[in-house]
C-alpha cells in the first residue's frame, strides 16, 4: 500500500507537470501570434517622404549628382512616387556641354548604368538649391505660392528620409559654392519639423568629407543619422571614366547603391545591415551611424520603412458595381451663347496703327521730398534775400 | 372629377418618367487631336524634324463650366480657367537656330525659357496673375521659371500681337519674360509628353526619346494655348493646345558625316502604329526641289502622297505618310522613313533667306561696351518693316542718346520708338522700334552701354561664367515670292496655321538673335575673410603692444637657489677647481 500512495502522488505530479506545460505552450502560442500582430503595426508611419539633396556645382561634381540620382532611382524604384519626393540638384550634368553622351549620368565606369533616367522630375535645379531653400523645404514655411512638388508636405505620420551630399567639413556643409550650413542649423531645423509634428521618424544620410560632424549636433527625438566618415576624416570618390573625364561616384553611396540593389519591396533586412555596408578596407574612410535619438532599435527597423513606400492593404469582398451609362454626364452643359457677329484674329504687324500709337501718359506722381526741400529752399533764399514784405504781391 | 383627372393626369406623367430637356441643351463637347511630324533637310547638311500635336477643344474654359476633360489635359485647363489667361506661350530652348544657314525657322523660340501671355480683360490685377502663373508653370514643368520677376518681365507695346482670337489689345494685359540661362533636359520633356493624350506610348511621340533629342544642335519644346475659331464662320470659341517640338540633328555628331537620314537613324525608334485618340497623324516630308530643278531627294518606303504647299511664302514640295491609312503597315510593322540624296548636293548653292540677323557685344574692358545688331534684308527689290524688341537686365546701363541705326552709309530713323529706361534692381530696360529696311541692304543698330557694380549678395554662385542678356525679337512681315492663296487648311501641314495671315502677299515672320554673354567686373569673394584675418591681426598686435607698455611693469628676480641637482653639481665643480653655475 506504500508504493501505491508515492506512485499516485508522483502520477499526480507528472499529470500536474503536464498540465502546467500545456498551458505554458497554449500560452507560448497566442504569445507568437500577438508578436505577428504587433509586428504588423510595428512602424508607425502611414507615407514615406524623401528629399534628396545634392549641393555642388560645376562639372568636376559630378559624382555628387550621381549619388543623388542613385538614391533618388532606389527610392522610386522601392515605391516612393514623385510626388513625395523632393529632389534637389545644383546643376545640371545631363545636358551639361561637357557631357559627351547628353542626358545621361552614369554610377558605374563603362557606363553601365544610367542613373538619370528617362523619367526623373527634379523640383528644385540649378541657383534654386539654397540653404534658404532647404530650410523651408523642411520647416514648410514656403511662400504661399509654391507648387505642391516644390513641397513637403509630410504629417506626423510620415517617415522622411533625408540625403545631402556635397563637400563639407567639421560642422558644416557647404553649398553651391558660396554659403553654408552649419550642423546648428540643421538640427534646429529638425526641432521645428519635430515641434510641428512634421515627421514619424526621419533617417539623416550624408554623403561628405567629416560628415559626422553634421549629426553630432542633433536632439530632437526619432532620428537615426548615418555618415560616410568621421571627424578629421575624407570621404573618397570610386573610379573615374576615362570617356567622360571625372570621379563618377562616391565609395560610401556606390556601395550603398550595391547593398540598395538588392533590396525589394518585400525584403526584410534591417538597419544593422545598412550599418555595416563598406567597411574601412572598401571606403578607406569609417561610415558611423547614431542611433541615440531612435527609440526602436535598429535591428527592428526594416529598410523599407525609409526608402520604400510599402503600403499596408485591407482586402474586401464587397462588389462595387460601377455605372456604365454616362450619357447624362455630358448634357449637362449650359448652353453656349454664340457671337452676334464673327470674331477675327488681330493683325500680327498693324504698321499704320503703331506708328499713330499715343504713347502711353505718364502717371503723374508727385513731387518727391528732394523737389519739395529745393523749392523750399529756393522760395526762403528769395525772400531772405529781398524781405518779407514782397510776399504780398506774390500771393 | 376634375380633381381626380387631374390627379390621374399627375400620376401619368409622374409614371412617364422625367421629360427630357428642351432639345440641345448641351451639344457634344468635341474635343480632337492632330499630331504631325515634318521632317525638312537643310541646306548644310543637317536635318530638323518638328512634331506638332494639337488639341482642340470646343468648350469655352473661361466659363468655368467645365469639370469633365478628356484630351484637354486638366492642369492646363485649370491654370487658363483660374488666372483669367487668354493666350499662354512657353518655350523651353537649348540651342540656336541658325538662320542664315538653315533658312527661316517653322517656329522659333530664344535660347532658355520664353514666356510671354495675354490675360482676359477681367482681370485686375495682372502682376499678381502672372507671378502666380509662372510659378505654377515652374512645378508643372520643373523649371526655374518662379525667377521670373519684375527684373526681367516687360510689357512690349508693339509686338507680340495675340496670336488667337481678340477683340481689342490692350498691352496692360501683356507680359513677356525671357530666362536666357535656363537649361533645358529629361527634367522638363518628361512633364511635357506626359501632357499629350497618348503619352509618349502610342502615335509620334514614341520618338521622342531623350538621349536622342537632347544629342542635337537645336532643341526647343514649346506649349502655345489660344483661343481658335471653331469653324469658318467663327461664330464660336474653341481653344487650342498646340505642342511643339523642333529638334535639329547635326550631320556630324549624329549622321557620322553622312547625308542620308532615316527615322532610326534621328530617334533609334521606329513608328508601329498612330495614337489612336488622334483623328489625323502624318509624317510630312520636305522634298522641295532647290533652285527649280528636278527634286534630288528620295524617300523610301513610297509615301501615301503628295501635297504641294505655299509656305513661308515659297512653293514647297511634300512626301505625305498617313499613319492612320491602312495601306502603310500592309508590308512591314514599323515606318522608317529614309532620306536618300540622289547626287550629291553642291554646296555652293545655299539659299540665303530674305530676312535674318546676328547681335553681338562690341568694346573692351570690363566698364563700357556696346550691343551691335546687324538685321539683313536680302530681298532684291522689295523693303518691309521690321519691329525690333529688345530687353536689356538694369545692371548693363543703356546710354539711349548713343542708339545709332544705319542703313547703307546713311541714318536711318525708326517711324516708331519706345523706350522704357531701367530702374535698378526693379525693371529691365525695354527698346522697341519700327525700322523700315530698304531693298538688298544691312541695317546696324548700335547702343551703347557702362556696367554696373553689383552687390555683394546680388552674384550667382558662379559669377565668373558672366551674364547673360536675352535674346533680341524681330517681327517682320515679309514679301512672300510666290503669292499664297486660300489653301486647304486640313492638307496643310499645321505650322502654316499658327500665325493667321491677312493676305496672300506676306507671311509674318519672328526672328531671335543671339543670347548674349556679358562679364561684369567680379569682385574677389575671399576679401571679406581675408579683411576680418587682417584686421584682427592688428588689432591684435597694436592692442596687445600697447596693454603691454601701459601696464607691464619689471621687477628684479632673487636667483633661486637652485634645486638639490643644481647643489650637488655645484659641490662636484668646487671639488674640480670650476666655477659654480
Amino acid at each position: 500500500m506504500a508504493a501505491a500512495v508515492p506512485g499516485l502522488s508522483r502520477a499526480r505530479a507528472a499529470a500536474a507537470a503536464l498540465l502546467l506545460g500545456c498551458c505554458c505552450c497554449g500560452a507560448a502560442l497566442t504569445g507568437g501570434v500577438q508578436d505577428q500582430a504587433e509586428q504588423f503595426f510595428r512602424s508607425g508611419h502611414t507615407n514615406n517622404w524623401a528629399v534628396l539633396v545634392c549641393t555642388s556645382r560645376f562639372w568636376f561634381n559630378y559624382r555628387h549628382v550621381a549619388n543623388t540620382l542613385s538614391v533618388y532611382r532606389s527610392v522610386k524604384r522601392l515605391g516612393i512616387p514623385d510626388s513625395h519626393i523632393v529632389l534637389m540638384l545644383a546643376d545640371d550634368m545631363a545636358c551639361n556641354p561637357r557631357n559627351p553622351k547628353p542626358a545621361t549620368v552614369f554610377s558605374h565606369k563603362n557606363m553601365e548604368l544610367n542613373v538619370y533616367g528617362d523619367d526623373v522630375e527634379v523640383d528644385y535645379r540649378s541657383y534654386e538649391v539654397t540653404v534658404e531653400n532647404f530650410l523651408r523645404v523642411l520647416t514648410g514655411r514656403i511662400p504661399p505660392s509654391t507648387p505642391r512638388s516644390k513641397r513637403l508636405l509630410s504629417d506626423d505620420r510620415s517617415n522622411i528620409l533625408i540625403y545631402m551630399t556635397g563637400h563639407g567639413g567639421n560642422g558644416f556643409l557647404k553649398f553651391q559654392d558660396s554659403e553654408e550650413i552649419t550642423n546648428v542649423e540643421l538640427a534646429d531645423a529638425f526641432e521645428q519639423m519635430w515641434q510641428k509634428r512634421r515627421y514619424n521618424e526621419l533617417l539623416f544620410i550624408i554623403d561628405t568629407c567629416q560628415g559626422a560632424s553634421m549629426y553630432e549636433r542633433f536632439y530632437s527625438p526619432n532620428i537615426m543619422a548615418l555618415a560616410s566618415s568621421q571627424v578629421g576624416e575624407d570621404s573618397l570618390s570610386h573610379q573615374p571614366d576615362l570617356g567622360i573625364g571625372v570621379h563618377l561616384m562616391d565609395r560610401y553611396t556606390f556601395y550603398v547603391l550595391e547593398f540598395l540593389e538588392e533590396i525589394h519591396p518585400a525584403s526584410q533586412t534591417n538597419m544593422n545591415d545598412l550599418f555595416q555596408v563598406c567597411p574601412k578596407s572598401l571606403c578607406v574612410s569609417t561610415p558611423g551611424h547614431r542611433t541615440d535619438l531612435f527609440q526602436r532599435d535598429p535591428q527592428n527597423v526594416l529598410i523599407t520603412d525609409f526608402f520604400g513606400s510599402v503600403r499596408k492593404v485591407e482586402i474586401t469582398t464587397e462588389t462595387i458595381s460601377l455605372d456604365r451609362d454616362l450619357t447624362g454626364f455630358e448634357s449637362k452643359f449650359p448652353e453656349d451663347e454664340l457671337a452676334t457677329e464673327p470674331l477675327k484674329y488681330a493683325e500680327q504687324l498693324p504698321v499704320a496703327q503703331i506708328i499713330h500709337q499715343k504713347p502711353k501718359q505718364k502717371d503723374w506722381h508727385p513731387p518727391g521730398g528732394f523737389i519739395l526741400g529745393l523749392w523750399a529752399l529756393i522760395i526762403m533764399v528769395f525772400f531772405k534775400t529781398y524781405g518779407i514784405k514782397h510776399m504780398k504781391h506774390v500771393f | 372629377r376634375g380633381m381626380a383627372a387631374a390627379a390621374v393626369l399627375l400620376l401619368l406623367l409622374l409614371v412617364a418618367g422625367p421629360v427630357p430637356g428642351r432639345a440641345g441643351a448641351g451639344r457634344e463637347r468635341r474635343d480632337a487631336l492632330r499630331e504631325e511630324l515634318l521632317l525638312s533637310p537643310l541646306p548644310t547638311g543637317d536635318v530638323a524634324a518638328t512634331f506638332q500635336f494639337r488639341t482642340r477643344w470646343d468648350a469655352d474654359l473661361q466659363r468655368g463650366a467645365v469639370s469633365h476633360y478628356r484630351l484637354f489635359p486638366k492642369a492646363l485647363g485649370r491654370l487658363v480657367a483660374a488666372l483669367g489667361v487668354r493666350e499662354l506661350h512657353l518655350a523651353l530652348t537649348q540651342g540656336f537656330w541658325r538662320t542664315r544657314f538653315w533658312g527661316q525657322p517653322p517656329l522659333q523660340a530664344p535660347a532658355g525659357a520664353e514666356l510671354w501671355v495675354w490675360f482676359q480683360p477681367t482681370v485686375t490685377d495682372v502682376d499678381r496673375a502672372w507671378k502666380e502663373l509662372s510659378n505654377i508653370l515652374s512645378g508643372i514643368f520643373c523649371a526655374s521659371l518662379n525667377f521670373i520677376d519684375s527684373t526681367n518681365t516687360v510689357t512690349p507695346t508693339a509686338s507680340f500681337k495675340p496670336l488667337g482670337l481678340a477683340n481689342g489689345t490692350d498691352h496692360h494685359l501683356l507680359r513677356y519674360a525671357v530666362l536666357p540661362r535656363e537649361v533645358v533636359c529629361t527634367e522638363n520633356l518628361t512633364p511635357w509628353k506626359k501632357l499629350l493624350p497618348c503619352g509618349s506610348k502610342a502615335g509620334l511621340a514614341v520618338l521622342l526619346k531623350a538621349e536622342r533629342l537632347f544629342h542635337s544642335s537645336y532643341h526647343s519644346q514649346a506649349v502655345h494655348i489660344r483661343p481658335v475659331c471653331q469653324d469658318a464662320s467663327c461664330l464660336a470659341v474653341s481653344w487650342e493646345l498646340r505642342q511643339t517640338l523642333t529638334v535639329v540633328f547635326d550631320i556630324f555628331s549624329s549622321g557620322q558625316g553622312k547625308k542620308d537620314w532615316s527615322l532610326f537613324k534621328m530617334f533609334s525608334r521606329t513608328l508601329t502604329d498612330a495614337c489612336p485618340l488622334a483623328s489625323q497623324s502624318k509624317v510630312y516630308v520636305d522634298i522641295s526641289p532647290k533652285n527649280k530643278e528636278k527634286e534630288l531627294l528620295e524617300v523610301t518606303p513610297p509615301p501615301t502622297s503628295v501635297h504641294e504647299a505655299v509656305v513661308q511664302g515659297d512653293k514647297k514640295t511634300y512626301a505625305v505618310y498617313d499613319l492612320l491609312s491602312p495601306s502603310l503597315f500592309n508590308t512591314s510593322r514599323s515606318l522608317n522613313v529614309q532620306l536618300k540624296w540622289k547626287r550629291p548636293q553642291d554646296s555652293s548653292e545655299m539659299p540665303v533667306p530674305v530676312l535674318h540677323a546676328q547681335r553681338y557685344v562690341g568694346g573692351y574692358g570690363l566698364q563700357t561696351g556696346d550691343i551691335c545688331t546687324l538685321i539683313y534684308n536680302t530681298h532684291p527689290y522689295r523693303a518691309f518693316p521690321v519691329i525690333l524688341l529688345e530687353t536689356v537686365p538694369w545692371y548693363l546701363r543703356l546710354y539711349v542718346h548713343t542708339l545709332t541705326i544705319i542703313t547703307k552709309g546713311k541714318e536711318n530713323k525708326p517711324s516708331y520708338i519706345h523706350y522704357q529706361p531701367a530702374q535698378d534692381r526693379r525693371r529691365p530696360h525695354l527698346l522697341e522700334m519700327l525700322i523700315q529696311l530698304p531693298a538688298n541692304s544691312i541695317t546696324k543698330i548700335t547702343i551703347q552701354f557702362e556696367r554696373a557694380l553689383l552687390k555683394w549678395t546680388e552674384y550667382p554662385p558662379d559669377p565668373n561664367h558672366g551674364f547673360y542678356v536675352g535674346s533680341s525679337v524681330l517681327s517682320a512681315l515679309v514679301p512672300s515670292v510666290i503669292a499664297m492663296k486660300d489653301v486647304d487648311v486640313e492638307q496643310s501641314p499645321l505650322f502654316t496655321s499658327l500665325f493667321p495671315s491677312s493676305d496672300g502677299s506676306s507671311y509674318f515672320v519672328r526672328l531671335y538673335t543671339e543670347p548674349l554673354l556679358v562679364n561684369l567686373p567680379t569682385p574677389d569673394f575671399s576679401m571679406p575673410y581675408n579683411v576680418i584675418c587682417l584686421t584682427c591681426t592688428v588689432v591684435a598686435v597694436c592692442y596687445g603692444s600697447f596693454y603691454n607698455l601701459l601696464t607691464r611693469t619689471f621687477h628684479v628676480e632673487e636667483p633661486s637657489r637652485g634645486g638639490l641637482a643644481k647643489r650637488l653639481a655645484n659641490v662636484i665643480r668646487k671639488f674640480r677647481g670650476v666655477p659654480p653655475l
